[in-house]
Formats: structure tokens, C-alpha cells, sequence
């Protein structure tokens, strides 16, 4: 297969998409969206996460099947049922997190993704080929490096020649520049544009930053709740219009009930917190924040800009690497007798991983608090199942989980089950301190109403709860002071009577920008 | 006994007797190709664990050893930790105890016992507590240096051996010193079986209940099960590490310090025979339940105590049950994966929408 040289060629297809609709179980992830992409266009995709951009770009690559709607390849209507199908018509994605052979070298790397390598490989013929197609690109890499010693920029370089090399000429980039510097970001986007004025590629790019879309595309698609919410030519938009189209214009959903104002005691003061990722590379940066007695603090933010971090941080499940946390005064080190004392309750994203045994039953993992308490510890030693088991049942009453019985282990309880298990645990007793991270994420309305309505309860009666969520309705609907986290700092703080969505959005899509 | 519970212990019970029966084809397969009818052997088998009092007696003193060196997989499994230094717990507890008994010569009888058994089960929790605080403070893995640990074990004891502690009367076994003669352990009542297989099999029980009836146990599996959710609920992660590696050590220890007391009365060569190699497959084949062991040890027991006859008789390569064991290791491995997957046991009314 030799398709490098015929690039410039053969030009890109015109790609259109109309009426995309997909759903999952009840809810419809896109609802009739159409867009059309004409041959050497470089096109945005932006919106918040959830919106629905990863589910259109999935159903145009096969991933995903269509409910409804056509993919039509220059005029013509195309069946893409797989990733195969979609590399033989020339769709090519990369994706946000690199999918090379860290052991190889670069053109090892680039040739293992052909669909029809011979047993044996003629590298001297490859090599050839390899270096034709090199010479032809706009950026250039040395066929005998390692993977290992390139930068996250190159590595990214690599992952569009690999495309390119196997015949893409549309290319999907999907939040390309979450892994990179400024510098490399605007070299590799430059690139790719410069690709797209020269008719050889068209692009889609997926971000939810406006300075890329501003600076790079001719186009722009904005998604809100699955939906096209608004399209058009990048000039002829302000990024205020768009800001506007992807966080909407409704007014706020009426929120519960709230007796007091919120500002009581102070519960938890976070100082100058600093916290790495598994990687070692700071995700929370310098971060700090008060929390007092009945007021529901939001934070903002799209995913991956340390929200994940700074909560495991809060649960002991990461250490900080500077700063200090206080709670009700003290500093705080997260051992069991502290968590008892000031009565913080948690509950984070995934709750099964991060806040549940998988393998105990529902009666077990709701005394994951207190076991070790009365009246589940008798004599401070011995376990009482039974009186385990009897406030298990009084729990799954009182929070209505849906589960075959106490003993049913937690896996085979529903998403929204295992959230009101975890809620049942946590607020079983007074609390003082609830944070709280996507609490609705994948949950029907039902369950969505009765866990927020559980949670300004919480906060009625006192408690300082801190939440934070991806889904900026949530934050808008629950909270009383609205915080926004971007690339691991507050970038931004509001009170609820205050706050401009416009604003907030673009705080959320942009940092210090 | 709650239904998921029963349900459980059957699927082990089913899945543990399919990977015997596996194991008993395949071995029968390989004294098939040696020259030799796989029914003759199976009998000599059972002639040689079971059938007879003397062979019987024979099973349960490999057994008890085997039933403590089990436990130092099982116990630190059950908090999430791979352990395999129980060959090396057990060397280094036997060596404690020779130390005791010679310094404790003229003791009373059941003080020095006491004392002899204290010591190498310390040294023992020790030996293995060490890997799990490299684990928890240093991030070495637990399995990588239990297994290093077995080898500088049995390097240290033969440099003891050899040397400091050599018994120079003794021509034609090296050996260390021996524990005074009145301090040696004795048969059980009734059968001819030394102590420590009371001694196991009471250990068993008693982390059975530590592991099953007591806060602590919870605490445990709680970690063991995810350890994200025994932070969030703050547990104190390193000390309970630390605690069921001391236990699991401890045991394996103890077994030592039997194996000095009741067997042999002295450090040798005799002591590194694979007790705690096996005692990691009692530990899989009783998933990590404490009660179970003392069962699956004897079956192990059994395995070990037919092996002599079973190369008398065939003329068999002494290696013969090492090949059995084998075979049966690597298939209660594969039987893992069986777990969960078999629908009888898996009852589709636990399914809610």
C-alpha cells in the first residue's frame, strides 16, 4: 500500500452529515444533527463536555451506528460500520491520547497500522517509500528515532503522519492540544491548516478552546445537549456568540427550596494546594478556597483540569504536594478518626471504583463507615452481621434502593442505585462536610431531581457541601457561590445572584485568556 | 448463612474438585507415557496418603506445616498483597529457634516450648512485616522481595550452618546445633503425629475468626477488595499491611520452629524441602480462606506423603510428585478464571434493573 505519494493528489471528501440522531437506552445523546464539511475546510467542533461531539465524530468513524440519519462521501451515501471501513474511505482520527508503540521507532510506528503488512517486511523497499513520503510533508521526523525520546509534540506530529501515511485525507483531531505546550499546540495547529489551505486534508477539530477555534478554523459546528446549537463561519462570529452558543441563553432551572442563606462557620479552608497526577505532572496548581456551614459551593469546569485530582486529594486517595488543608480550624490529615470527628462525607465520581467493594454486598458496603461503630462492632472487635444486615435494610428503605435484597452484591445494582447507596452511607447520619463530584452523571431524571434534592437538603441543614460537577445546569441549579476550575487553579468566583453565563463559559473555556 | 455466601463456597468446592480431576488426567497422561498404568498409580497414591494408619499419620505430618505456611500467602492476600516468602519465614523461624532452645537449655519444659515456638514465629512475622513495609514506605513490590527474601533466608541459614552454629560432631549432615534433648516436641495423643499439627490447625481457626467475625477482618477486605474505598473511608492502610504480613509470617515462622522442635532438633538442609512453596498452593486452592486450609493442606499432605512409595513402587524420578504438585498448581491457577463465569452460580435474580 503506497498512498503517501498520491497525497496532493487525491483530494479530501466532501463529508456531509445530516440528521445524525443516536441514542442511548433513554437518552439521545444527538438529536437530528447535520453538518457539512467541504474538501479542504478545517472545521470546529466546539461544546461542553457531554454535548455530544465524541458521539457525532464516533458515528461518522464507525465507532458508533446511527440511529437515524445518512453519512454521505461526496454526494454519494456511505455505510461506515467500522474504524476499517472509515481508514478505506480515507477518514482518519486521532485521538487525544497517543496510540504509539513507545519501544519502536518512528517508522516502525508508522508502518504497523497498514492493513495488508506481508509477514516479511523489505524495510529497504519501506524505507524508500518512507522517506518519499517524509520529504513531502510539511513537518519532518528522523525514520530511526525512538518513540521514547520524543517530545509530546512530536508525538503528536507522528500521529498525523501515521494517519496521513495510511490514506487519510480527513482528518478528525480530538482535543489535540490537551497533551501540548502553547508553542507546540500552535505549531502542529498551524500545520495542519496550512495542510487544509493547500486542499490536501480537511479537518475537524474537537476542542472546547476558543483561542484554537478564533485562531485556526474557517468553521465552526457548536453542539449543546446533542443538539446543533449553532454553525457558521469563524469570522463572522465574536467569541462572545459562541461562548453564547455553547452554554445557551436559558435562565437558571429553578432550584430546591433553600431556608437560610448559607454563610455560617467556616468548615474547610483549602490554602495553597498543589497536587500531581499519576504522571507526576501538576494537576492542581496553587488552589484555594473557604467552605462554610450551609452554602453549596460549585465548582466549574471542563474535565481534566484537576477537579478529579483535588477531590481524590480531599478523599486521602492522593497526597498533596504543598499547601494545607483545615478542617473546622485543624489541619487535616484524613485518618479515620478525623473523618468521624469533623463528619465529612463524600461522595465521588465512579462510585464503585473509588467509594465501594465491588465484590461485598449492598449491607457491607454501606458500613464501610462505621463497622468498626455501634452498633455494627460489638465490644469494640466482634462484627454483627446481623445488625449490619438490619441497618442496611433500614438504609435501602429510607434512600429507596432499587436491590434484589442486603445481600446482592453492589456490581449488580444500576448506576443510579449505586449513587443512592453511596448517598445512603454518607448522609445515614448528621454531616457536616459533603463533597460531592458529577453526582448525576448517566442518570435518568428521576434520579437526577432526587439526588440534588437530597443534597440542598444536606445543605439545609447545615452542611457545607462542595460540588463539582462537569454539567454547568447542575452547578447553576444547586449552587450558592460558583467557583470556576481551570488547568488546576479558581480562575474565577461568583455569587449565585451574580453570576453570567456568559461569563462563567468563558472562564471555563479559557484560562487567563 | 447468607444465600451468596453458600453459593460461593459451592462454586469453589466444584471448581477445586474439576481442577483435581484435570490434574489426576494429566498426571495420569505422564506415568502413561513413563511405561506405567495411571490406574495402579492412583492406587499407590491412595495407598500412600490415605488408606492406611501409618500413611494417614504420614499426610498429616506434611500437612501441618503445610497448613502454616498458607497462611502466609492467605492472611496478606486477603489485604491485596501476593506474598511467596514462606519458605524463607519458615527457614528463618527454625534458625530463631535453635538460637532459643540452645540458650534455654534446662528450661522447663513447656517455658522453653513456649519460648522456642515465640521466637521463630517472631522472626517469621518479621521477615515477611519487612516486605510489606518496602511495599508500603519504599513501593517494592511484595512478590518480587518475599521471593528474594526466600533465597538470602536460605543463605543465611547455611552460612549459619557452615559456620557460626555448626554442630562439628555431626559428620555426616550439616547441621546446626542441636536444642536440648528434653525440650523436643512430642507425638499427639492417639495418633502418631508430632504437635504442631494441633498447633496448625488451631492457628487456622483462630484467623479464621480474626479474618471472619472481627472488625479488623472487614477492615481487611475491605482493602483488599478496593483499596481506593479503604482510603476514602480512612483506614489505616499501612498498619493493617503490616499487621496481616506480621500474622502470615508468623505462621510460616511457627511452622519452622515445629519443624526444629518436633522433626528434626536442629537447622539443616532438611528444612528448605518446599513447605512453603506449597503452602502457596494450599493458600489459591482455599482461596485465601483460613478454615479451608486445614483441608486442602491435608489433601496436599497426602499428595507429599504418598510420594516415597509411589517412586519405590515404580521406580519412578524422585521428582515425581514435584511434577503432581505442578500440574496442580498451574491448573488451580487456570481455575481462577473460572470464577464468576460458571451461570449456575451466578443467579440472574441478582440482577436489578
Amino acid at each position: 500500500m503506497n498512498m503517501m505519494s498520491e497525497l496532493g493528489m487525491i483530494a479530501p471528501p466532501r463529508v456531509t452529515m445530516t440528521g445524525v440522531t443516536k441514542r442511548f437506552g433513554a437518552l439521545t445523546a444527538l438529536d437530528a444533527v447535520s453538518i457539512d464539511i467541504a474538501p479542504g475546510s478545517f472545521h470546529a467542533l466546539l461544546g461542553e463536555n457531554g454535548a455530544g461531539k465524541s458521539t457525532l465524530v464516533k458515528c461518522l468513524m464507525g465507532t458508533y451506528r446511527a440511529d437515524e440519519g445518512q453519512v454521505l462521501l461526496d454526494g454519494r451515501e456511505t455505510q461506515i460500520n467500522s474504524t476499517r471501513d472509515a481508514q478505506k474511505a480515507g477518514l482518519g482520527m486521532v485521538y487525544q491520547h497517543f496510540t504509539l508503540v513507545p519501544s519502536m521507532s518512528v517508522a516502525e510506528n508508522l508502518i504497523l497500522g497498514e492493513a495488508d503488512l506481508p509477514a516479511v517486511i523489505d524495510w529497504r523497499a519501506r524505507r524508500k517509500l518512507l522517506r518519499a513520503f517524509m520529504a513531502d510533508m510539511p513537518f519532518q521526523l528522523d525514520l530511526d528515532r525512538a518513540i521514547s525520546n520524543l517530545s509530546a509534540g512530536e508525538k503528536q506530529k507522528l500521529e498525523i503522519l501515521k494517519q496521513l501515511y495510511l490514506g487519510s485525507r480527513f482528518l478528525v483531531l480530538d482535543e489535540p492540544t490537551s497533551v501540548l505546550t502553547p508553542d507546540e499546540a500552535d505549531q502542529i495547529l498551524g500545520l495542519m491548516r496550512d495542510l487544509a489551505q493547500a486542499g490536501r486534508i480537511s479537518v475537524i477539530l474537537i476542542s472546547h478552546k476558543l483561542r484554537e477555534v478564533e485562531s485556526y478554523a474557517d468553521e465552526v459546528t457548536v453542539l449543546r445537549q446533542g443538539r446543533v446549537s449553532g454553525q457558521g463561519r469563524v469570522a463572522d462570529l465574536t467569541r462572545s456568540d459562541m461562548v453564547q452558543m455553547m452554554v445557551g441563553e436559558d435562565t437558571f432551572a429553578k432550584s430546591e427550596a433553600r431556608s437560610t442563606s448559607g454563610s455560617g462557620s467556616t468548615h474547610l479552608t483549602v490554602r495553597g494546594l498543589c497536587v500531581d497526577d499519576d504522571k507526576g505532572v501538576a494537576a492542581v496548581r496553587d488552589l484555594s478556597l473557604e467552605l462554610r456551614s450551609g452554602e453549596i459551593v460549585g465548582i466549574a469546569g471542563v474535565s481534566g483540569n484537576g477537579q478529579t485530582e483535588f477531590v481524590e486529594t480531599l478523599a486521602g486517595q492522593r497526597n498533596e504536594t504543598a499547601g494545607e488543608i483545615i478542617v473546622d480550624g485543624v489541619p487535616y490529615s484524613k485518618t479515620r478518626k478525623e473523618i468521624r470527628a469533623a463528619r465529612i462525607k463524600l461522595l465521588p465520581e465512579a462510585p464503585l471504583d473509588n467509594a465501594c467493594v465491588r465484590g461485598m454486598s449492598v449491607a457491607q458496603n454501606l458500613a464501610l463507615r462505621d463497622f468498626d461503630q455501634p452498633p455494627v462492632a460489638k465490644g469494640g472487635v466482634w462484627l454483627d452481621k446481623a445488625a449490619m444486615r438490619a441497618r442496611a435494610v433500614d438504609l435501602i428503605t429510607r434512600f429507596r434502593v432499587k436491590t434484589q435484597g442486603p445481600d446482592a452484591p453492589i456490581e449488580t445494582l444500576s448506576g443510579g442505585n449505586v449513587q443512592r447507596t453511596v448517598l445512603a452511607r454518607e448522609l445515614s447520619d448528621k454531616s457536616n462536610i459533603l463533597i460531592v463530584q458529577n453526582p448525576c452523571f448517566g442518570l435518568d431524571l428521576k434520579a437526577v431531581a432526587e439526588i440534588r434534592r437530597r443534597i440542598v437538603d444536606a445543605r439545609n441543614d447545615g452542611t457545607a457541601v462542595l460540588l463539582i460537577s462537569e454539567d454547568l445546569d447542575e452547578i447553576l441549579e444547586l449552587s450558592d457561590r460558583i467557583l470556576v476550575m481551570s488547568e488546576g487553579q479558581i480562575v474565577f468566583e461568583t455569587p449565585r445572584e451574580d453570576a453570567d453565563l456568559q461569563e462563567i463559559g468563558r472562564h471555563m473555556a479559557q484560562h487567563g485568556d | 448463612m447468607t444465600g451468596t455466601g453458600f453459593m460461593n463456597t459451592m462454586e469453589a468446592v466444584a471448581i477445586n474438585a474439576a481442577a483435581f480431576v484435570i490434574t489426576m488426567v494429566l498426571f495420569g497422561l505422564y506415568v502413561t507415557w513413563l511405561g506405567h498404568n495411571p490406574l495402579d498409580v492412583y492406587y499407590v497414591l491412595w495407598l500412600g496418603s490415605f488408606a492406611r494408619q501409618i500413611s494417614i499419620e504420614s499426610t498429616l505430618t506434611n500437612a501441618a506445616p503445610l497448613m502454616l505456611t498458607a497462611l502466609c500467602t492467605a492472611i496478606p492476600a486477603r489485604a491485596g498483597l501476593l506474598v511467596i516468602g514462606g519458605e524463607g519465614a519458615l527457614v528463618v523461624g527454625g534458625v530463631a529457634t535453635v538460637l532459643v532452645g540452645v540458650l534455654l537449655s534446662g528450661a522447663p519444659f513447656l517455658v522453653g516450648v513456649t519460648l522456642m515456638s515465640l521466637a521463630g514465629a517472631i522472626a517469621g512475622g518479621l521477615w515477611i512485616a519487612f516486605a510489606g513495609a518496602l511495599r508500603q514506605y519504599r513501593g517494592v513490590n511484595e512478590t518480587i522481595s518475599t521471593l528474594l527474601l526466600n533465597y538470602i533466608a536460605i543463605a543465611v541459614m547455611y552460612h549459619l550452618i557452615t559456620g557460626p552454629i555448626r554442630d562439628w560432631e555431626r559428620v555426616l549432615k550439616t547441621s546446626s546445633w542441636s536444642i536440648p534433648e528434653e525440650l523436643r516436641v512430642g507425638a499427639l495423643p492417639l495418633v502418631d503425629v508430632h504437635w504442631g499439627l494441633a498447633v496448625g490447625i488451631v492457628t487456622c481457626l483462630i484467623l479464621y475468626v480474626v479474618m471472619r467475625k472481627t472488625t479488623f477482618g472487614f477492615g481487611v477486605d475491605v482493602l483488599g477488595g478496593n483499596q481506593r474505598a479503604a482510603q476514602m473511608a480512612g483506614l489505616p492502610i499501612n498498619k493493617m499491611v503490616l499487621i496481616c504480613c506480621f500474622m502470615g509470617g508468623a505462621a510460616a515462622g511457627l511452622a519452622g520452629a515445629f519443624e526444629v522442635t518436633a522433626v528434626h532438633g536442629f537447622a539443616s538442609e532438611s528444612l528448605v524441602v518446599g513447605f512453603g512453596y506449597a503452602g502457596i498452593l494450599v493458600a489459591f486452592l482455599s482461596r485465601q480462606n483460613p478454615a479451608a486450609i486445614i483441608l486442602m493442606a491435608i489433601i496436599l499432605g497426602g499428595v507429599a506423603a504418598s510420594g516415597g512409595l509411589l517412586q519405590r513402587r515404580f521406580d519412578l524420578p524422585d521428582a515425581t510428585t514435584q511434577v503432581l504438585q505442578g500440574l496442580l498448581f498451574m491448573v488451580v491457577l487456570a481455575s481462577n478464571a473460572a470464577y464468576g463465569r460458571l451461570n449456575i452460580f451466578q443467579p440472574a435474580a441478582w440482577r436489578t434493573a
